[in-house]
């Protein structure tokens, strides 16, 4: 089983160490021929206009766009937000592969970005999350389970064989949310 | 062990750095420090953690913002003058009108840095207050205060600092740094005195690793930083924050260059938007320029891309080259 982590820019490192520790075999992906080689994709926190800018070219968007339909994946925060089939603030191009509506930097700039315990249907323990410039899911739709909610806002979902979240669980010690991706990738479909 | 530091500003050994809490052992994140930071400096390197695998590029309005994000870049520094500017024109280079930094806050979605001199507190409060993303106590500028740096942990907005060296770089980040940048010599185009600050960097790390707990002591005497943080970095062979390169990157092969030698990121200044140090290029060459550069930060390890990049671009900044220029010009000597 590898798993792909989008190396585009951004965390993508992080997202890396965690999925090592927790066993995985890790490609860094950079070019659209390596999505073959993958069974599940993380695409991490960084910039999704840069994400954009490479996918735009080689034919990137479409192969991702047709590879998230069919394979397990996992966005952080940028990763969220080119996920949803719907972006605001400015509105961009997406993958569309989740009913989701989600605005960028809606809770604020970097002075904003705080560090918040949550509960969530990973277990009993609360979660600890690292916002960072977070988005902000703003619209779930009815396919959308929510697995966490922190002040009313939804921030993170699962539809499907696609789990986002607009906070960045690889930055943190707390492994389960790479967990469930993994088990997801195990089973090919959702775990529940 | 190279004596680098110019300055004898030794820090008094029972000074614990306020970034470091014991309360765990485990590490998350890529740099060495991971959960063993504060939850003020974890946010702080966290943002610095979205911008790895990019480029941070200069820009002086809001055009250029907009040219920058386009490109591909991670992050913009709103600037009055950009570094070559600065080097002709001369004069005291200040923190930028808030009024520009704004403009250029509103205009794109990606982060805005800016930046305050050295030592200058008093301007960091006022970008804090504007609400930049991150500030850049920069050599670039003229220094401020000529024996302190800004006190970092007093503010909730991440810094950046330059270091030529390991001691620098501790310093700096037991003075609050979230994030490290070599200083290379901005406004030249030429390249190597980030390579000369990288590899210090890289080599002085590596030496740490092999050194046996009692020599840290000494040798942290001697880099003139925390032994708290002079330990940490001989157990992980990092340092605690993400390390960028700056200072004279003026093309695609310079940015692979500098992130093959361990940079995780790249500021690049005048190289983008500057013909020479007084002219600015045509936007469209910029754009090709600022893509290019973008692409070479990512696959920097693939040669392919990279003559591919390199292949569309007509030329690049003239610049100045440093071994040429008298001691006085140096802007990185500036800050201890």
């Amino acid at each position: 089983m590898t798993i792909g982590v989008l190396a585009i820019q951004g965390d993508y490192e992080a997202h890396k160490v965690r999925l090592e520790q927790l066993g995985a075999n890790v490609t860094l992906v950079r070019k659209p021929e390596q999505l073959d080689a993958i069974d599940g994709i993380v695409i991490p926190g960084g910039e999704s206009s840069t994400f954009l800018n490479f996918l735009a070219e080689h034919g990137f968007l479409e192969k991702l766009r047709d590879f998230v339909r069919t394979k397990p994946t996992f966005g952080t925060c940028a990763g969220a937000i080119l996920l949803a089939n719907q972006v605001e603030n400015p509105p961009q191009q997406s993958l569309n592969a989740m009913d989701i509506s989600i605005r960028r930097n809606a809770y604020g700039r970097q002075i904003d970005s705080s560090i918040r315990e949550v509960r969530t249907k990973l277990g009993d323990k609360p979660l600890e999350m690292v916002f960072i410039r977070a988005p902000k899911i703003v619209r779930t739709g009815k396919g959308v389970e929510v697995l966490a909610k922190s002040g009313g806002d939804p921030v993170l979902v699962r539809q499907g064989k696609t789990m986002a979240a607009t906070f960045h669980p690889e930055l943190s010690e707390d492994t389960r949310v790479h967990q469930e991706f993994l088990k997801m990738v195990k089973n090919g479909h959702r775990s529940k | 062990m190279s004596k680098s530091r110019g300055k004898k500003e030794v820090m008094s050994a029972g000074r614990s750095p306020k970034s470091i809490s014991n309360g765990h052992s485990a590490t998350a994140g890529t740099n060495g420090g991971g959960t063993l930071l504060s939850t003020g400096l974890r946010l702080k390197t966290g943002l610095a953690e979205m911008l790895k695998g990019g480029v941070i590029m200069d820009v002086t309005d809001a055009r250029q913002a907009e040219i920058a994000e386009k490109a591909g870049a991670a992050a913009v520094m709103a600037l009055e003058r950009v570094p070559a500017q600065i080097r002709a024109q001369g004069g005291v280079a200040r923190m930028a009108s808030p009024k520009k930094i704004r403009e250029i806050m509103d205009t794109v979605s990606i982060p805005v840095m800016a930046k305050c001199r050295i030592g200058h507190f008093a301007e960091a409060q006022i970008l804090q207050a504007l609400g930049v993303d991150y500030i850049d106590e920069s050599e670039v500028l003229t220094p401020a205060d000529e024996a302190h740096h800004v006190d970092k942990h007093a503010f909730k907005t991440p810094f950046v600092c330059g270091a030529r060296n390991l001691g620098e770089a501790l310093r700096r980040i037991a003075e609050g740094a979230a994030m490290i940048r070599t200083k290379g010599e901005a406004g030249t185009g030429d390249v190597v005195h980030a390579v000369k600050h990288m590899r210090q960097i890289v080599r002085e790390m590596n030496m740490l690793k092999v050194l046996s707990e009692q020599e840290l002591y000494a040798q942290a005497k001697e880099l003139g930083a925390p032994v708290e943080l002079v330990r940490l970095v001989a157990k992980t062979g990092k340092l605690p924050v993400p390390n960028f390169s700056a200072g004279g990157i003026a093309t695609p092969a310079d940015a692979a260059l500098v992130r093959q030698l361990g940079a995780e990121a790249v500021f690049v200044g005048s190289g983008i938007f500057m013909a020479d140090g007084l002219n600015f290029c045509e936007p469209a060459e910029a754009e090709k320029r600022a893509k290019a550069i973008v692409r070479a930060c990512t696959h920097f390890d693939d040669p392919k891309v990279l003559l591919e990049v390199s292949e569309d671009l007509v030329g690049a900044m003239k610049g100045l080259a440093v071994a040429a220029m008298a001691e006085g010009d140096l802007l990185q000597t500036r800050g201890w």
